[in-house]
């Protein structure tokens, strides 16, 4: 029986794993202590229980526990990691890159610093949304101190090349920032053999809870950082404020699954992601946002040419879908990230994210061709420019009316 | 083996069987992000909604005045440095006793042009009146002093406090994380004195870890600390933490409703265990103030406080030799000190605070624990010597 609206919002969030549910839940009964209490046995088995996490956090990304500090989110994990460098670092310079199809907790951040008297650039990226490296080396400056490039889009799904970026900013000792929220679990990533600095993390988008995060710092060579939160000096003093145990194991036992499943997991979402684009590949006047190659097998992002983006969301409510990243959809903008791709708005204003994940089933993906089918046939026939385009006009010649 | 008596309540409490009920769909079929647009994500804006409802009626606040935060420590960093980012640099008051996550941001800001003072209390742990009036008279732009002091238990009079400084024209915050559920706390009152701003955390009161708030009187402006994306009114970026959040919405709901029976029992609970104290010449820190009704520190001659601890931990009870925070830090409590308690005394300092699963009979059975365990380390002593 299938159970509707049907998830397809993987990247927004994904469930929690009852697995990782399971795991968290005598930390909310039993196991209560505060694991900075060295006073008792309940801080103690709280504090271990941290320690443990930490040790599968590290594991699935080839760092040093030692190397991954407690957040509350991948939010949290940018914003300490982009002004806690640019203000460590300031004294070398004040000069930040970035790229335009970032998160916004990248792009705000940045956006702080410049108020703060920090200059940003923020680079273009080419037609299938991967950073061009050519215009990446062009863009340092002896007085860029530091480089926040994300490991996997959220929108479109493509993997940047960050390999090639850490050796780049290795090579200039300027301190590269990856935001991979949305990478683990879905690609490999080992900081043993990345030169990247620090990393970004959260739970809630590997089948963890929500509100957890962490950032990987790196220790050789030694990243330092100004702290963003301070108080009684936890997580080495990088980030102070009582750990939510509960949530940290989840983070720990997400990782963990993520670690061991993700090579027979990702195949099988890459076949229900095929069988999805081939389902819908014999609609007219589809395109594909982002590049097919350097990209997760999760995603796939569409632009339905001709149908305003409002109404197809309402005409496909069985599908829990979204036109552009969770954190911007209150608002009707087109995306900025397929913006950025050089579509044009009408396009960009059509664009359905699908994002699939571990309990995706192909009954579910069947049920989603058929109904895009259907709904695509119907809001077309409603559509005045799709009329025209079949009558032949070539709408870019039209003039409109101003309104 | 039996199960050891949890008597650290204002280090963390456990979290309450009805808390866990209403977090558990949050945790499984509910898990959708509050700002998609789609069935999954306005089902978790609704919980967040009705979590701020209740969040703001336990503290008789408007929900919208209601920031949600992942902790104390980010709420309390959160008003100090960002209240201090929309002002120019000036004078700063923050008193000598407050928790490491007020005092650490405000040395912060005396790093950058804001001159600090930490307002001197008396010797039962309360403001001290003179010295309050002289840094008034500076006119300070911040003033924040803690409701309840997490390792005394000491009250301040926050509404007098926010009076005087309103006068002066500060902005004045009040860390109440060990007060709500405890005593009554009621922001539209404290407010009309002069409270901006009043910290609050779900597990301190029998909610989870990792949701707090920050109660802002709207006419402040503020800046975020965490940027990206314009969550909580642009005050808070990042996904909310549904299932916490819920989890608190009904934590400060039950804290509320039991506010009238439980205060009541552990008054009673504390008398017992401190007269019992009295009884072995035990000195009782703060105990001429209004104090909370949980909360008991002590200290007894020539004992050890982390000594002493350790032996009650393998004795069964759990108890603590500072606040948990700093328990790793060797120093004798900042608290004490700016009480003008010796060293040496303070070092003995041991807190015990009490929770409504504590019983009459945990408390009797402490105090014959504490005096075998006292008798043991003296005979340790006088091999000792």
């Amino acid at each position: 029986m299938l159970k509707l609206p049907i998830y397809l919002d993987y990247s927004a969030t994904t469930p929690v794993d009852p697995r990782v549910a399971e795991k968290m839940i005598p930390y909310l009964v039993e196991k209560f202590g505060n694991p900075a209490s060295r006073s008792h046995a309940f801080g103690w088995e709280t504090e271990t229980a941290v320690e443990e996490a930490r040790d599968e956090v590290a594991k699935l990304i080839g760092a040093d526990a030692k190397e991954i500090v407690w957040t509350s989110g991948a939010t949290e994990s940018n914003n300490l990691a982009i002004k806690g460098a640019a203000h460590f670092y300031s004294g070398k310079g004040k000069h930040v890159v970035t790229v335009k199809t970032e998160h916004k907790a990248v792009l705000d951040t940045c956006r702080e610093l410049e108020r703060e008297g920090f200059e940003v650039t923020y680079l273009d990226v080419k037609e299938n949304g991967l950073l061009d490296l050519d215009v990446f080396k062009a863009a340092l400056r002896p007085d860029t101190i530091l480089v926040s490039v994300m490991f996997v889009n959220n929108e479109i799904g493509v993997i940047q090349p960050i390999a090639e970026i850490g050796e780049i900013c290795r090579d200039k000792g300027i301190v590269f920032h990856v935001d991979a929220a949305q990478a683990t679990g879905k690609v490999v990533i080992d900081l043993a053999t990345l030169k990247v600095d620090l990393m970004s993390f959260c739970a809630h988008k590997t089948y963890g809870p929500k509100g957890i995060g962490a950032l990987y710092v790196r220790r050789k060579p030694r990243i330092r950082l100004e702290a963003q939160m301070h108080g009684g000096g936890h997580e080495r003093g990088f980030r102070s404020g009582t750990l939510a145990t509960h949530q940290i194991v989840g983070m720990g036992e997400c990782f963990r699954l993520a670690r061991e499943e993700m090579g027979v997991e990702n195949e099988r979402i890459r076949m229900l992601r095929d069988r999805l684009l081939k389902g819908l590949s014999d609609i007219d006047q589809v395109f594909i946002n982002g590049d097919m190659e350097q990209r997760v097998p999760h995603n796939l992002n569409i632009s339905f040419a001709y149908i305003e983006g409002e109404s197809m969301l309402m005409a496909i409510k069985d599908l829990a879908v979204s036109s552009g990243s969770a954190c911007t959809s209150a608002s009707l903008e087109p995306s900025y990230v397929l913006r950025a791709l050089g579509r044009e708005d009408e396009l960009a204003h059509s664009s359905i994210r699908f994002t699939l994940g571990r309990f995706t089933t192909e009954e579910e993906i069947d049920y989603a061709i058929k109904l895009l089918h259907e709904k695509i046939g119907k809001l077309r026939e409603l559509s005045p420019l799709w009329e025209m385009v079949q009558d032949g006009v070539d709408l870019s010649t039209v003039q409109w009316a101003a309104h | 083996m039996f199960a050891p008596v949890y008597f650290d309540c204002n280090a963390t409490t456990p979290l309450d069987p009805l808390v866990l009920e209403a977090m558990l769909p949050y945790l499984s079929a509910q898990f959708g992000n509050a700002s998609s647009r789609h069935e999954y994500g306005r089902a978790a804006r609704r919980a967040i909604d009705e979590a701020r409802g209740r969040v703001a009626a336990a503290v008789g606040a408007h929900p919208t005045e209601v920031v949600f935060t992942s902790g104390g420590s980010e709420s309390n960093n959160l008003f100090i440095k960002g209240a201090a980012a929309c002002l120019k640099p000036g004078v700063l008051a923050v008193s000598a006793i407050e928790h490491p996550c007020v005092i650490k941001p405000a040395e912060q800001l005396a790093r950058r042009g804001w001159l600090l003072h930490k307002l001197a209390v008396d010797a039962e742990g309360r403001i001290d009146a003179d010295n309050y009036q002289s840094v008034l008279a500076q006119q300070p732009k911040l003033v924040s002093v803690m409701l309840a002091n997490n390792e005394t238990g000491v009250l301040q009079d926050i509404a007098a406090l926010a009076v005087q400084a309103k006068a002066a024209g500060a902005w004045f915050h009040s860390d109440a994380v060990q007060a709500v559920g405890k005593i009554a706390v009621d922001f539209r009152r404290l407010n009309a004195a002069g409270v901006h701003a009043l910290t609050l955390s779900a597990h301190k009161i029998g909610g989870p870890k990792g949701a707090a708030a920050l109660v802002l009187d709207k006419r402040l402006e503020i800046e975020p600390l965490i940027a990206g994306g314009g969550h909580e009114r642009g005050l808070r970026s990042g996904t909310e933490n549904v299932a916490a959040i819920v989890g608190f919405g009904v934590a400060c709901e039950l804290a509320a409703q039991r506010l009238a029976s439980t205060a009541p029992r552990l008054i009673a609970l504390r008398g017992q265990l401190e007269s019992g104290l009295r009884e072995i010449g035990a000195t009782l820190f703060g105990a001429g103030a209004e104090r909370l009704p949980n909360t008991v520190c002590f200290a007894l001659r020539d004992v050890d406080g982390e000594t002493l601890v350790a032996h009650l931990d393998r004795a069964g009870f759990a108890v603590a030799s500072g606040a948990a925070c700093s328990s790793a830090n060797p120093e004798p409590s900042h608290v004490l000190r700016a009480m003008g308690v010796a060293a040496e005394l303070a070092r003995g300092a041991v807190r015990i605070s009490l929770g409504s699963g504590n019983t009459g009979e945990q408390v009797k059975d402490f105090l014959n624990t504490l005096q075998i365990t006292l008798s043991k380390l003296q005979r340790l002593t006088a091999i000792a010597v």
